[in-house]
């Protein structure tokens, strides 16, 4: 007996806690885990530091002039987005006027920020995001109150590459829940031209919806009537979201049990009623994380817009990569944009993955 | 409900539709109304039509755009500029969605009647050309065999210098990128040997993209006749009329010495022909449906074709151009406006 | 109200009958989905005439003057338009094809070194996903574009890692066996080896099922992949010889050249895809009960069995269906070509649009061709996955 309290009192080995033990317990726990974790070391050890040297030590930062960065040995030339930061992040938007970009995009950015909160679902929320839509598109056109007008042709950037996906998506969104209907529709005429056109859109690329839109709905349209490029391109876009909406919204009407479906119809609830009150609360509650997955995939889509000449986010990258000054910094201009994307998509992303876990509590309770 | 939706949807879709300005062979009411000339130009060649940092378009060709805004609205810049890829131009020129097409455009056949436009003159004579890094020692074109070749899509360019070389029994590998930033960039980073576009497109990609322009050299022969100038609709005759007599009353200008500095002057001017010209004999503004000083206007607002091409692309510019077939047909170019009366 | 329409049910007007109403809903739907084709139908024609634009797929017999940089059939500047629709269709298949393979070979050792006991292998792997992942395609493509025109030196001072393997900003250019009967009975004789491990293989199951004896499957397959174009090539005469390529004037003669073009396309494509199966594969095998490897593994299985007999066949039935879909999204990105100019279907076909002016034709060879594609692989991922479904009994 005093032996084992003897036992119990002692300190286990150095070796199983501490860094040194997870270390053992984490890296070093096989023979071959040893071999490739010494391996990717040894790696890092080559890879990292001359990596932070270029990308910080031996950076040039701040405005200034490209000649300090074509010295030699010098590292990253951040002062090429440092000069050219405005014209990537507003494209071609009169340079006195891009506080009104960039007031749009910290009013985007809030009202994004407020519609992660869960707390604040409601009406109220889908009222503020009418509301500032409508301040959104004046401030970019202007035209009242001493603001210059600014025609589409000049947007560019962040805001084109934010308003492009988030309006597309949130026009495509009705349409999407229609098409998903119409897919689970009883009539055979409906749910063939549902299931026909969802799969006419997601069997082809989104470069020839893109090159549809840019090139043929001229064609379409009755003569003498136009639709500017912009407009185009987004009529383009949301057709094409649409069917990919359809497809998650139809997801998330398959994983209602029928006990849902007969009890609204025994009810004695029509169509649209049972739909609007009982079936569709539901199915866009699940939707909502692949929603956002959709939307992530969407948002990383619109940079083909480059294809036929919209000054988005990465096209104004490459237009400023034509100045012959800052010519050849490819890599600082890109990095940039990749930052850029990367901070939306993780976020959103890592949000989606956070709201399915408490989606699906909020399911289990019940 | 569905149906009702879907008709709904099919109404206001032909509503907005409906709504939309039509203005089909009537431009220029269009432009009067809209106070605004919508100009289609290039992505960004320097010297023609490029951006700066700011996003303030300069070049010949929107010169051009600032002058026929100046002789419809008389303001120079009621011109709002709609870039426009190689690939989309024609069709936002038939679709209407610009009112004019200044973008260094050539003329040829097809374009003027396969594809319902019209031009209205020519404000550059060009040729392509071929350029190569100074280093590969390359004299002459007829040395390219199994060169690599950067060249733009969607243009006459491509067919040409496919042509070239079928005709002279040599091969070469095409590198046909879309965007013209991203072909520039291959260029430049080596990975074509020769880059062939317009002459005067060499020249200011060399000038204003090249790391170090004096590199690289531009090959005396040209392989194609490239005319280019501004582009209107076909079958509106009315504008195609304002725009071919705005490019002529900039060469005219040019003929009788008229500048940006001595307009003033020149309006108290004996000659006939001047006065004509500037409007203090009325008639011409009438006739084109425009006002008296039309002419006035767009010279006050880019200067003669002399001034427009010495400020865009001449010998004090980064592209350095000589006037050549550009010169006045005076001094033995190609530039030769018909009469104003 | 309902027992009055079930007392009236014989004479209820069309309306009141659900059939009825439904038949109403559907005309209703069909006659505005036609009137709208119709309404766009005529919009076009009208403006195809006003703009005298031609029409029709005559222009594919037509000569079609520009050159292709480069093709797995025989093409000029004086083939036709239908034949450098042919070229970019071939294209679009060879880059979507090995981007299917490497992009399936990466993303499951990603997916698997995800899970991995290894703290810092599970951690790169996990940004390696992340990282990809959230980045558009299209910008990856352009940075590896210009990783490889801008930063490998140019062809007359080219890497050479191995004799005869130059790496250059025109490209990759690798020997290759000169023409040879060694050769071509070689590459024959692979192709025998392969069809004959599968027969192996079928024959060395059915008996494990039957009698239970194991038959040294990997052994014998990699003797007979290995053998038999071995004992060929030695039939062949055993030639040696390379076709080392060699800079003449501006290019390299003879190799194969892998051009930055198709590196760029196929590299970033493979990358990029490969993250999300890694994500599928991971859930995949996370999909799989632990207590299947804990039986396994006490049945006295080794880890490698584990995997390769009890959890990889599991898992596949859920890797299945999203696979295939990033299959299918793999062979819409190739169309990403044109940006960084791969001369795939959709590049072609944009040149001839551009020469042309025949947009609709050229967009509905563009559509009629994807589609194709991915009808094909939707049907042949189908068939695998019912071939792998589970077979209740």
């Amino acid at each position: 007996m005093t032996q084992e309290h003897m036992h119990a009192a002692e300190r286990p080995p150095a070796l199983s806690v501490g860094p040194l033990g997870w270390a053992r317990a984490n890296l070093f726990n096989t023979w071959y885990n040893s071999v490739i974790t010494l391996v990717i070391l040894w790696a890092v050890i080559q890879a990292v530091p001359p990596l932070i040297n270029w990308a910080f030590i031996d950076a040039v930062w701040g405005g200034g002039e490209p000649d300090a960065c074509r010295v030699e040995g010098a590292g990253a030339c951040w002062s090429f987005i440092g000069e050219k930061y405005r014209l990537i992040l507003f494209g071609l938007y009169p340079f006195a006027e891009q506080w009104r970009p960039l007031l749009v995009m910290v009013l985007f950015i809030g009202l994004v920020v407020a519609t992660m909160r869960r707390l604040l679902w409601g009406r109220s929320l889908i009222a503020a995001w009418g509301v500032s839509t409508v301040v959104m598109f004046a401030l970019m056109y202007g035209g009242f109150l001493g603001l210059p007008f600014v025609a589409n042709s000049y947007w560019g950037g962040l805001p084109l590459t934010v308003g492009l996906s988030t309006i597309g998506l949130v026009v495509a969104f009705p349409l999407g829940i229609i098409l998903a209907l119409g897919r689970r529709s009883n009539m055979p005429a409906v749910r063939t031209l549902c299931v026909v056109y969802i799969e006419l859109i997601r069997g082809v690329p989104l470069i020839t919806v893109l090159f549809m839109a840019s090139v043929l709905f001229p064609l379409f349209l009755p003569t003498g009537v136009t639709i500017d490029k912009l407009l185009r391109a987004q009529v383009g876009l949301i057709l094409f979201a649409a069917a990919y909406l359809a497809e998650v919204v139809r997801g998330g009407l398959q994983a209602i049990p029928k006990g849902q479906f007969e009890a609204a119809d025994s009810l004695g609830l029509g169509y649209w009623s049972k739909m609007r009150l009982i079936i569709l609360p539901q199915a866009l509650r699940i939707s909502i994380p692949p929603l956002v997955n959709t939307f992530i995939g969407f948002f990383k889509d619109t940079t083909l817009v480059i294809i036929i000449g919209l000054f988005d986010l990465l096209n104004a990258a490459k237009t400023a990569l034509t100045d012959r000054a800052w010519a050849g910094f490819y890599m600082e201009a890109y990095l940039f944009c990749a930052i850029i994307y990367f901070a939306f998509c993780f976020t959103m992303s890592r949000y989606s993955q956070n709201l399915e876990r408490k989606l699906r509590t909020g399911h289990a309770r019940r | 409900m569905k149906t009702k939706a879907a008709l709904v949807a099919a109404t206001g879709f032909v509503a907005i539709a409906a709504t939309a300005p039509a203005f089909a062979g009537e431009t220029l009411d269009a432009i009067r109304e809209r106070g605004t000339l919508i100009c289609g130009v290039s992505t960004g060649l320097s010297g023609f039509s490029m951006p700066d940092s700011e996003g303030n378009w300069s070049g010949i060709d929107v010169d051009f755009c600032h002058a026929v805004a100046a002789a419809i609205l008389g303001d120079s810049d009621a011109v709002e500029f709609v870039a426009l890829t190689a690939q989309q131009r024609f069709t936002a020129l038939q679709s209407g969605e610009i009112d004019l097409l200044s973008r260094n455009t050539t003329w040829t056949l097809t374009r003027d009647t396969a594809l319902g436009l019209n031009f209205a003159g020519v404000t550059f004579y060009d040729g392509q050309g071929f350029m190569v890094p100074k280093e590969l020692g390359v004299t002459s074109a007829m040395e390219l065999n199994g060169a690599a070749v950067c060249v733009q899509p969607g243009t006459t360019t491509e067919l040409n210098v496919a042509d070239f070389f079928r005709a002279n029994g040599m091969e070469f590998e095409p590198v046909v990128i879309e965007s013209l930033e991203e072909v520039n960039a291959a260029y430049f980073a080596g990975r074509c040997d020769v880059y062939t576009t317009d002459a005067s497109g060499l020249a200011s990609i060399r000038a204003t993209v090249a790391p170090n322009p004096d590199d690289h050299t531009i090959l005396p022969e040209l392989i194609s006749k490239e005319p280019l100038g501004p582009v209107v609709r076909h079958g509106d005759d009315e504008f195609l009329d304002v725009v071919k007599w705005t490019l002529y009353a900039l060469i005219e200008a040019e003929e009788k010495g008229i500048t940006q500095a001595n307009l003033e002057e020149m309006r108290a001017s004996e000659d006939p022909t001047i006065s004509r010209l500037l409007g203090t004999t009325a008639g011409n503004g009438e006739a084109l449906g425009l006002s008296e000083d039309w002419a006035y206007n767009a010279i006050a607002a880019v200067g003669n074709y002399g001034e427009m091409f010495e400020r865009n692309v001449g010998a004090d510019t980064p592209l350095a151009l000589e006037r050549g077939l550009n010169d006045l047909w005076t001094r033995g170019g190609l530039m030769y406006a018909m009469p104003a009366r | 109200m309902a027992v009055d329409t079930l007392h009236v049910s014989d004479r209820a007007s069309l309306w009141n009958d659900p059939r009825g109403r439904a038949i109403i809903y559907q005309v209703v739907v069909i006659g505005g989905v036609v009137l709208l084709f119709w309404y766009l139908i005529s919009n076009t024609m009208a403006n195809l005439e006003r703009q005298q634009i031609a029409s029709g797929y005559g222009f594919l017999d037509r000569e079609a003057g520009f050159e292709i940089s480069e093709s797995l059939v025989s093409y000029s500047a004086a083939s036709t338009y239908g034949r450098a629709f042919l070229v970019g269709i071939l294209n679009t298949f060879k880059v979507s094809i090995l981007g299917i393979v490497f992009a399936t070979i990466l993303g499951t050792l990603i997916g698997i070194a995800r899970l991995s006991s290894n703290w810092l292998v599970a951690k790169l792997a996990m940004t390696y996903v992340e990282t990809l992942r959230n980045i558009p395609l299209l910008l990856q493509l352009f940075l590896w574009y210009g990783v490889i025109t801008v930063s490998l030196p140019g062809p007359r001072d080219p890497i050479n890692p191995l004799p005869g393997v130059f790496l250059s900003n025109r490209g990759f250019i690798i020997p290759v066996p000169e023409a040879h009967l060694g050769y071509t009975m070689a590459a024959v004789a692979l192709l025998v080896a392969i069809v004959l491990t599968v027969v192996v293989n079928r024959w060395a199951k059915a008996r494990q099922a039957v009698t239970g004896q194991p038959f040294p499957m990997l052994a014998a397959g990699a003797g007979i992949i290995v053998g038999l174009p071995l004992l060929a090539w030695l039939a062949g005469g055993a030639p040696v010889g390379f076709d080392v390529p060699e800079l003449q004037g501006f290019r390299y003669v003879g190799g194969v050249p892998i051009r930055p073009e198709f590196a760029a396309l196929l590299f970033g494509l493979t990358t990029y895809t490969a993250s999300f199966i890694a994500e599928i594969v991971r859930s995949g095998i996370q999909a799989v009960s632990y207590g299947q490897t804990e039986a396994a593994a006490a049945l006295g299985l080794r880890k490698g069995m584990i995997l390769r007999l009890i959890v990889l066949p599991q898992a596949m039935r859920v890797i299945i269906p999203p696979t295939t879909s990033q299959y299918l999204n793999l062979t819409k990105n190739s169309s990403l070509a044109v940006a960084i100019g791969y001369p795939d279907l959709v590049h072609v076909g944009n040149t001839t649009l551009n020469q042309t002016g025949q947009a609709i034709e050229a967009i509905s060879i563009f559509m009629a061709v994807y589609l194709g594609i991915s009808l094909g692989i939707s049907f042949f991922m189908n068939w695998y996955n019912r071939h792998i479904a589970l077979v209740e009994r």
